[in-house]
């Protein structure tokens, strides 16, 4: 390699090391800035919360917000993912009710609506996550591989594994659930739920993993210009099926959360869970064209749905207004997002 | 296009090589290649060498070859026959992706930069920067990224986002890509097309610098004069064969243009066109210091006029602005500065709608994406724009709008089983054909048709052309956009346009073809440069 001399910075004069730097400092905090724009609406929600009710500033308050979020906060992470990649999934939701169904299903007795097989706890799980996999492979071979556009086929995928969630118990509950099943959605560890833990553990794993590792860059480059990805030799399609598969596992594990929480599995477990999360992933900046936010972003998603709904709770509002109040404030954190953070939505 | 049996400058194919062959080592050697897509033979025994530190230019006009040959060359496609080296290697198979990047890269048009990611990921876009186990090390990356910018002299941030940067800095970022790989040929395909001219110069001054380092660029351009500013030889295609292959201080540019042209034996040099005399004093459209930026040929500073009965040939090649002076005309973008007026009144400038009502229609480029819906019907898409004038309180007259449409269908000789039938399932020709009919159907003031004739066979190609033809001499102003040499001797005006100007413009008809084609290539006249030298 020749070593020859810079080029003339003919329209940028300060080439030095400090402007440089100080350069990269910007552009650093330009990407965290868009990233955390929504922590001035969390902070401004914290305050709504302790005018309305004085139980709202409570560390129990707050345990129970993250608990009831965190099977949330899984599958946004899990559309995240794919999200990223540039398509989408909508019988996330259907994993997510239908995964615990099929497993408690499995190893609860007749008495508890099981189907009498009675078979062992931890098989029981292993089913749930089994149940993720084949979905989200069979998913990701559909759209990706045959070309199946992603929503139509997701959403009848949706319909399908929803109906058989209901069909195998007659839209009856299971409940009589043994201890092993209900442990990651109701056991604590230092105070504060497992599943809450779980959920923290999968953010930030995502997180570095999406920093660190190059199938993680690889994602952001499919998703950002699929022809530029495939033209540097990324598996593009592999990569895709495989976010399928981790998130449809994903989601497994976050109804897992919720059966534990709940101690039952009922029919309609997961019914418009996926409009929440859409909602909480693109709040949170994830781009729906693919290729562009963070899951920093999407978890500030989360937390505020998550605040939102507890105050609109606290708040005593009419119980038939909620579901009002809470697409109106989404809508708001939409703009207000968009205002603060340069495009997103 | 023109015939094949035209090479009058066919330099000795088989024999010259061997004897010219120089001590110096090629990147990049292509010997006897022939492909054939289907019944088109896309390359004829074709060879071609790029040797180190050589800036070789390829040259051809649409058609001829060159994308082909560039593919073959990155490994996407496989020649019929014929010998690819890379270097000292021969060239490997076609799965073998990795082995190909890293003998060779090639800047496309079409951006391969990564928007969202920063300029150093991009530049090790799924690469190891680490000890691969998978993890990036970001400290690694960006270092080894800027001193790849610092080796080659490029002057780049490598923490900016990609979509951050102009077009030239991407352009820096593909090329920097390519160079970190370890390629030394490079292959350029038409990297000034959206350029601005000081960019144009920095592009040439680090091809000097590479060229200084041993790397060999393979580089394709429509702009001779860059040919002669940058390359050290050229080779020219047609039709798919090598009409000349030479050092280009040894060719003369009339010579060069010649060899992209050929000779038509069964037409003139010159281009028959209507004499025709203007009655009317008032131009139609006036478009004045008209300013349009846009990623594929930006306008600059164009001004000129269209009366009545005047048909108006804007002719540059692609990228040149002339499709971005029809997309205004229309109200498809708004111009940053600049008028457009219809008989005297500014047009709603960036309103299709708005335009479409003060009688400007439109034949689009891209027909497919543009032009018609392909499961509607012949009838209903020949009469899409005028249903206002077809319907009362909304309610569309079917009878009315079938007896439009038949009238159309005969006029244009639209071949189709019946008004209902799909569009979809019509010959090129004949979509093309409701395309024209749809624009005429409104009896616009103003006629804007885009490459109307674009991948349509002859007869067809002489009837669209009658049409518009017929359409002038009922009193349409018409602007033709086209660098089909053919659809201009419907023209009675000929303005041409090169990187986003008027360069010059041609009243009286005929015009000469070589000419023309030197000063859409952006040429001096032979003559004229001749002198300057």
């Amino acid at each position: 390699m020749s070593k020859s001399a810079v080029e003339r910075p003919v329209d940028r004069p300060e080439q030095t090391i400090a402007g440089t730097l100080r350069r990269h400092g910007r552009h650093i905090m330009a990407n965290w800035i868009r990233e955390l724009a929504l922590l001035p609406v969390i902070v401004l929600l914290l305050v709504v919360g302790a005018f309305v009710n004085p139980a709202f500033l409570t560390a129990d308050n707050f345990i129970n917000v993250a608990q009831e979020s965190a099977a949330l906060g899984a599958v946004v992470a899990a559309e995240s993912l794919i999200l990223l990649t540039g398509k989408f999934d909508l019988s996330l939701q259907a994993t997510y009710g239908l995964a615990p169904m099929v497993g408690a299903w499995l190893i609860v007795s007749k008495d508890g609506q099981g189907l009498g097989t009675d078979w062992n706890p931890f098989l029981g799980i292993a089913i749930v996550l089994l149940v993720g996999l084949a979905v989200g492979a069979f998913n990701g071979f559909m759209v990706i591989k045959l070309g199946f556009n992603a929503f139509i086929f997701t959403l009848a995928m949706l319909i399908l594994l929803t109906g058989i969630q209901v069909g195998i118990v007659s839209g009856r509950t299971i409940y009589h659930l043994p201890d092993t099943f209900t442990y990651l959605g109701s056991q604590y560890l230092l105070g504060v739920p497992i599943s809450v833990w779980v959920t923290g553990a999968i953010f930030l794993f995502s997180a570095l993993f999406l920093r660190y590792h190059r199938v993680g860059r690889a994602i952001y480059a499919i998703g950002g210009n699929t022809e530029a990805a495939r033209a540097a030799g990324i598996h593009v399609d592999r990569v895709r099926i495989g976010v399928f598969i981790v998130a449809s596992l994903l989601a497994a594990l976050a109804g897992l959360m919720t059966a534990g929480q709940v101690v039952a599995v009922t029919a309609s477990q997961g019914s418009n869970l996926i409009f929440s999360v859409f909602a909480a992933a693109v709040i949170g900046g994830i781009s729906l064209e693919g290729g562009r936010g963070r899951m920093v972003g999407a978890l500030t998603g989360v937390i505020l749905l998550a605040l939102v709904q507890n105050i609109l709770i606290l708040s005593q509002i009419q119980t038939f207004w909620i579901d009002a109040a809470n697409g109106l404030i989404i809508l708001i954190a939409l703009a207000l997002a968009r205002l603060i953070g340069t495009e997103r939505a | 296009m023109e015939p094949v049996n035209g090479g009058i400058v066919k330099e000795s194919v088989n024999g010259e090589p061997a004897a010219v062959r120089p001590v110096r080592l090629s990147v990049g050697v292509a010997q006897g290649v022939w492909k054939a897509f289907g019944e088109t033979q896309a390359l004829r025994d074709v060879s071609l060498d790029v040797g180190t530190g050589e800036c070789h230019g390829l040259v051809g006009r649409n058609g001829a070859g060159k994308s082909t040959l560039v593919a073959i060359f990155t490994g996407l496609i496989r020649p019929d026959r014929g010998v690819v080296r890379l270097g000292a290697e021969a060239a490997p198979t076609l799965a073998d992706r990795a082995t190909w990047q890293r003998l060779v890269a090639c800047v496309y048009q079409k951006s391969m930069v990564v928007p969202s990611l920063t300029v150093a990921e991009n530049v090790f876009l799924n690469r190891a920067t680490g000890d691969d186990h998978g993890i990036v090390n970001w400290r690694a990356m960006r270092s080894r990224a800027r001193q790849v910018m610092l080796d080659w002299g490029f002057d780049l941030d490598v923490n900016r986002l990609a979509r951050d940067l102009s077009v030239e800095q991407r352009q820096v970022v593909e090329i920097a890509r390519a160079l970190s790989v370890g390629a030394r040929f490079l292959i350029l395909d038409e990297p000034t097309a959206s350029l601005e001219k000081a960019a144009i110069e920095r592009l040439f001054e680090r091809i000097r610098r590479l060229k200084g380092s041993g790397v060999g660029i393979l580089y394709i351009s429509h702009h001779l004069e860059e040919i002669y500013e940058v390359c050290d030889r050229v080779t020219v295609l047609r039709d798919g064969e090598r009409v000349l292959s030479a050092p280009v201080g040894e060719i003369k540019q009339d010579r060069l243009v010649e060899a992209m042209v050929g000779v038509a034996p069964q037409r003139a040099t010159e281009i028959a066109a209507p004499m025709l005399v203007i009655a009317s004093a008032r131009p139609r459209l006036e478009i004045s210091h008209l300013r349009v930026p846009a990623t594929l040929g930006s306008v600059q500073d164009v001004s000129f006029s269209v009366s009545p009965g005047e048909c108006v040939g804007l002719v540059g090649l692609q990228g040149s602005g002339t499709a971005t002076v029809a997309d205004a005309v229309v109200g498809l973008v708004k111009p940053v500065s600049g008028e457009i007026r219809l008989d005297g009144k500014p047009i709603h400038a960036g309103r299709v709608d708005a335009t479409l009502r003060q009688g400007v229609t439109y034949v689009p480029e891209d027909r497919h994406a543009r032009g018609f819906v392909p499961y509607l019907g012949v009838g209903e898409n020949l009469t899409v724009c005028i249903l206002d004038r077809l319907s009362s309180r909304g309610i569309v007259s079917r009878s009315g709008r079938d007896r439009v449409a038949a009238g159309l269908v005969e006029q244009l000789g639209i071949v189709t089983s019946g008004l209902d039938q799909r569009v979809e399932q019509l010959s090129g020709g004949n979509q093309q054909k409701v395309v024209v009919g749809r624009a005429l159907a409104r009896n616009p003031a103003v006629l804007v048709a885009v490459t109307p004739t674009v991948g349509v066979d002859v007869a067809a190609k002489e009837s669209l052309l009658n049409v518009i033809g017929a359409a002038r001499d009922g009193g349409i102003a018409v602007l033709l956009v086209s660098d089909d040499l053919e659809d201009l001797r419907i023209c009675t005006r000929l303005l041409v346009m090169v990187k986003g100007r008027l360069v010059k413009e041609y009243r009286q008809p005929p015009w000469d073809r070589h000419e023309l084609i030197a000063a859409v290539e952006g040429l001096e006249p032979a003559s004229a440069r001749g002198e300057s030298e």
